[in-house]
This record gives C-alpha cells, sequence and structure tokens, in this order.
C-alpha cells in the first residue's frame, strides 16, 4: 500500500469519526425537539437560534461537572466501562460501505474504511461486544441497582441476538455473501432486500430496538424500577459516554439497516443522474441518499420512544424467545424453500 | 513470526492471570482477554470465520453467561470454602505428577511436523462451508444431533416433575 492511500485511509476514518459523533451529538437535539414535537411543546430554544447550541452547553457541562467515583467501587473497572461502550459503539462504522468509489483524477478512492469478506458477522462482533461495557460498569459501582441493570443488560442482548442472527441468515440466503460492499452492490437501483425480505426486516428493526436499549426495551435504564439502571452510580462525562455511545449506536444501527435492506447508497435512476453529473458528484449524491436513509431511520427511534411505553421484563423475555425466534426460523424455510424452487 | 510470539506470550500471560487472580469476576475478564487474544491467532492463520465465530460465540455470549452467573452469586470472603492443608499438599502433589505424565508423553512424541495446507484459503467462508457441506456432511450432522440432545435434556433437568407435590414455601 502506497503512502498516498494510507493517507486517503486515515483521512476517510477521521471523517467518519467526526460524522458519528456530530450526528450522535445532534441526535441528543434533534430528540428533544422531536419530544417536544409530539407532546406539544417547543422544546430547547434558548442556547443560540432555535436552541442549536444546547448539545455544545450540554457537553460543556458533562465536562464541568465533578467526577465521583464511589468509595465501595472498583476503581479500574468503574472506567473502564464507559470507555468500553464508547469504544464498541465507535468501531462498528468501520465496514460500512458510505457510498460507490470515488473517481478522482484517475485514482480510485472507496468510500469504505474496509471491506472484510465477513462484514456483517464483524458487526455482530461488535454488538456483542457492546454489553461489556454497560455490564462492567454496572458491577463495578457496587450498587444493587447498577448490578440489576447490567444482568438485564446482559439478558436481554443474548436473547436478542439470536433473533437478530436467524433474521439475517435469511438475508444471507438472498445474497449470498457476508460482505456489506457487495450487499450494498448488489441492490443497484431499485433491487432493495427489503423486497425480498420485508419480515426478516421487521425482525431486525425490532432486535436494533433491543440491542441499543431503546424504548420500549430500555430494561436496563427503567428509572420507574431501577433509579438510573446501570449508570445509577455515574456523573460527569463517563456519564455522558454511556448517554452518548446510546446514541452513537442508534446510528451506526440506522446505517447497517439502511445498508442491508433499504439499499445503502442506491436510489432509483442512480445511473442517469451519475452520466449526467459526472463521477465525482454522483457517488457523493448516493452518499447524501444514504444519509436521508439514517436519519428517517434515527427519527423512527425517536418516533418509537415518544408513542409506545416501555414492556414489562417478563414481556420482553416472552417476545423475544416465543415471537420473534420462531417467526426468524420460519423466515429462513420459507425463503429456502422459495429460492430452491425458482432456481 | 515475531507477532505470533508475542500474541502466544499474551495468551499464556493472560491465562496465567486468569487462575492467579483473587476476585472471581476479575478471572472472568483475563478469561476474556485470553479469548480475544486466540481471536487474534485465528486471524494470523486467514481462518477469518473462525477467528469472527469465536469473538461472537465465546467472547459476546458465553463468558457474557459466565459474569452473569457470577455477579448473581454471593462473592463474599465468609462464603470462601477453606480447603484443610492435607487437602491442598494432595493437590499440589497430584498436579505435580500429572505434569510429570504430561511432559513425558509430550518429549516422546517428537516434535510435530507442521502442516502445511494445500489450500491457504481454506478459512474464508465460502470454502470452509463448500468443504463442511460436501465432504464432512456425516460428521457435521451427527454433531449438531449432538449439540440438539445436550438441549433437550437441559430443558428436561431444569423443568419440574408434574407428578411430584409443590415445596410449600
Amino acid at each position: 500500500m502506497e503512502l498516498a492511500d494510507i493517507a486517503i485511509k486515515f483521512g476517510l476514518i477521521i471523517i467518519i469519526f467526526l460524522i458519528s459523533l456530530v450526528v450522535a451529538m445532534y441526535s441528543t437535539y434533534a430528540e428533544r425537539k422531536i419530544a417536544a414535537f409530539f407532546q406539544d411543546r417547543i422544546g430547547p430554544n434558548r442556547a443560540g437560534p432555535f436552541g442549536i447550541l444546547q448539545p455544545l452547553a450540554d457537553g460543556a457541562k458533562m465536562f464541568m461537572k465533578e467526577e465521583i467515583i464511589p468509595t465501595n467501587a472498583t476503581p479500574f473497572l468503574f472506567i473502564v466501562g464507559p470507555s468500553l461502550a464508547i469504544l464498541t459503539a465507535c468501531i462498528g462504522s468501520a465496514v460500512i460501505p458510505w457510498g460507490q468509489d470515488l473517481v478522482i483524477g484517475g485514482k480510485v478512492i472507496p468510500l469504505q474504511v474496509t471491506d472484510i469478506n465477513v462484514g456483517i458477522l464483524y458487526i455482530f462482533g461488535v454488538v456483542s461486544l457492546g454489553v461489556y461495557g454497560v455490564m462492567i460498569g454496572g458491577w463495578a459501582s457496587n450498587n444493587k441497582y447498577s448490578l440489576l441493570g447490567a444482568i438485564r443488560a446482559a439478558s436481554q442482548n443474548i436473547s436478542y441476538e439470536i433473533s437478530m442472527g436467524l433474521s439475517i441468515i435469511a438475508l444471507l440466503l438472498v445474497t449470498g455473501t457476508l460482505s456489506l460492499g457487495e450487499i450494498a452492490q448488489q441492490q443497484h437501483g431499485w433491487h432493495w432486500n427489503v423486497i425480498y425480505q420485508p419480515v426478516g426486516f421487521i425482525l431486525f428493526l425490532v432486535c436494533a430496538f433491543a440491542e441499543t436499549n431503546r424504548t420500549p426495551f430500555d430494561l436496563p435504564e427503567c428509572e420507574t424500577e431501577l433509579v438510573g439502571g446501570y449508570h445509577t452510580e455515574y456523573s460527569s462525562m463517563k456519564l455522558g459516554f454511556y448517554l452518548f455511545a446510546e446514541y452513537i449506536n442508534m446510528f451506526i444501527s440506522s446505517a447497517v439497516m439502511a445498508t442491508l435492506y433499504w439499499g445503502g447508497y442506491n436510489y432509483p435512476g442512480m445511473d442517469w443522474v451519475t452520466a449526467h453529473v459526472g463521477p465525482v458528484i454522483g457517488p457523493l449524491i448516493g452518499t447524501a441518499v444514504f444519509f436521508v436513509k439514517i436519519f428517517g431511520f434515527i427519527f423512527f427511534f425517536m418516533w418509537v420512544r415518544w408513542t409506545i411505553p416501555r414492556f414489562r421484563y417478563d414481556q420482553l423475555m416472552d417476545l423475544g424467545w416465543k415471537i420473534l425466534i420462531p417467526l426468524a426460523i420460519a423466515n429462513i424455510v420459507v425463503t429456502g424453500i422459495v429460492i430452491t424452487l425458482f432456481n | 513470526m515475531s507477532t505470533f510470539y508475542f500474541i502466544a506470550f499474551l495468551s499464556i500471560f493472560f491465562s496465567i492471570l486468569v487462575i492467579s487472580a483473587k476476585n472471581p469476576v476479575h478471572s472472568i475478564l483475563y478469561l476474556i482477554l485470553t479469548f480475544f487474544t486466540f481471536t487474534i491467532h485465528y486471524i494470523l492463520m486467514n481462518a477469518q470465520f473462525l477467528a469472527i465465530v469465536n469473538f461472537i460465540v465465546y467472547m459476546g455470549a458465553i463468558l457474557v453467561l459466565f459474569l452473569y452467573t457470577l455477579m448473581l452469586i454471593n462473592l463474599n470472603k465468609e462464603s470462601e470454602p477453606v480447603k484443610p492443608f492435607m487437602v491442598k499438599i494432595a493437590a499440589v502433589f497430584g498436579g505435580g505428577i500429572l505434569a510429570v505424565a504430561l511432559v513425558s508423553s509430550l518429549k516422546s512424541l517428537g516434535v510435530s511436523d507442521p502442516v502445511v495446507l494445500k489450500n491457504p484459503e481454506l478459512g474464508l467462508v465460502k470454502n470452509l462451508g463448500k468443504v463442511l457441506f460436501h465432504e464432512f456432511l456425516l460428521p457435521f450432522e451427527v454433531s449438531s444431533v449432538l449439540l440438539l440432545s445436550a438441549m433437550v435434556g437441559a430443558v428436561l433437568l431444569a423443568t419440574k416433575d408434574p407428578k411430584e407435590p409443590k415445596a410449600t414455601i
């Protein structure tokens, strides 16, 4: 690999990292504005025009607050918890294809950090690692509420990972590859996978809500039962990291859903547009379409949060084990039969 | 090669920490790190699928359940079992004899020949799937039946016998 290639990759990583942070930051603002809209309020409007500087004010507040490590906590693991949460949230974006290859001056620049041929499984690995941040932090706090939150997080993640994996298997039968780059390429134009796998998409969506700990599945931080859940004892930026990791996870899972099921950077009539505006602007329009899809999913996450109340814990487990897993297996069987009959 | 020796050193270092850590939760965390080094070993051998499955299944699922169980157990100093002195002596002798037996048997084997793969891309998903579902289809299916029977057995053990009278609390 030449030095120029390394520089390009490095620049791409920095840009993606910054974009995920900015999107996560403004998701907090969007969440409050959307919540205000659903509840017929105004929402934050003091910091800057329309309250646009509110995330910066929140960030400054988080950094200025006193840092407390409880006396009976395990100090090292207490710090490792939020660090691990934010780390796993940030590394997921490495395999997502953000757009078609750019061609600038005869040089091909792929808009994907790395296209490993087990891309989907890499995402799964990162998701399954994410639960350690919550578990270690909850245990190290030495607080019963935190511990209960951590245990809930662990069992919830493991239960929903199974149906998530099964819903992906049906998708793999259709695509025949594990690489996210190839899956995005196959959905050229309007051949989006959601047309072939509608049930699989709904299963994946429900599991994504559970894996990112969003309402109606935010049992690990259920404040009516557990005070603050796993982050009860946390203060200052360590709390900020936990909250921030949730928003980055939401962004990444929206990007994964858009790539796997909603065509990624593809849109109907993309060849015509690329032929007219050239090989630099064309792929960038595709990237913009991809981000529109991502923001649509983020809005959906927030819409659900302010519409549907939280599940009870036994209802959550019943849904995961007794409804989603059988449905996912049935989906695999039906997909397999259809593919065998028509090929 | 130097990467291999570094990672191998880390594997052994973390596995020693697993058995020497005082706190069981810490020892599980070291076990997670040990499994992570195993994942790197698989990647060095170009076995991507095995690496990522080791990562998801062992690091992501099984050890989470280990941690889950340990967090539910009361881990106070008082509840630690205290073994009598003679038992400790016997354990040291037993372990030493086992080590001698293992070392001598390994020595009689001689240095193993490193296996050279005919196809260095064997670890990739596509090739692995073809090998598993063509050449090794029968052993693969038999092992899946074995896992299924273990699962049924676990469910059977966990459910209460309906004929048994309910215990009064």
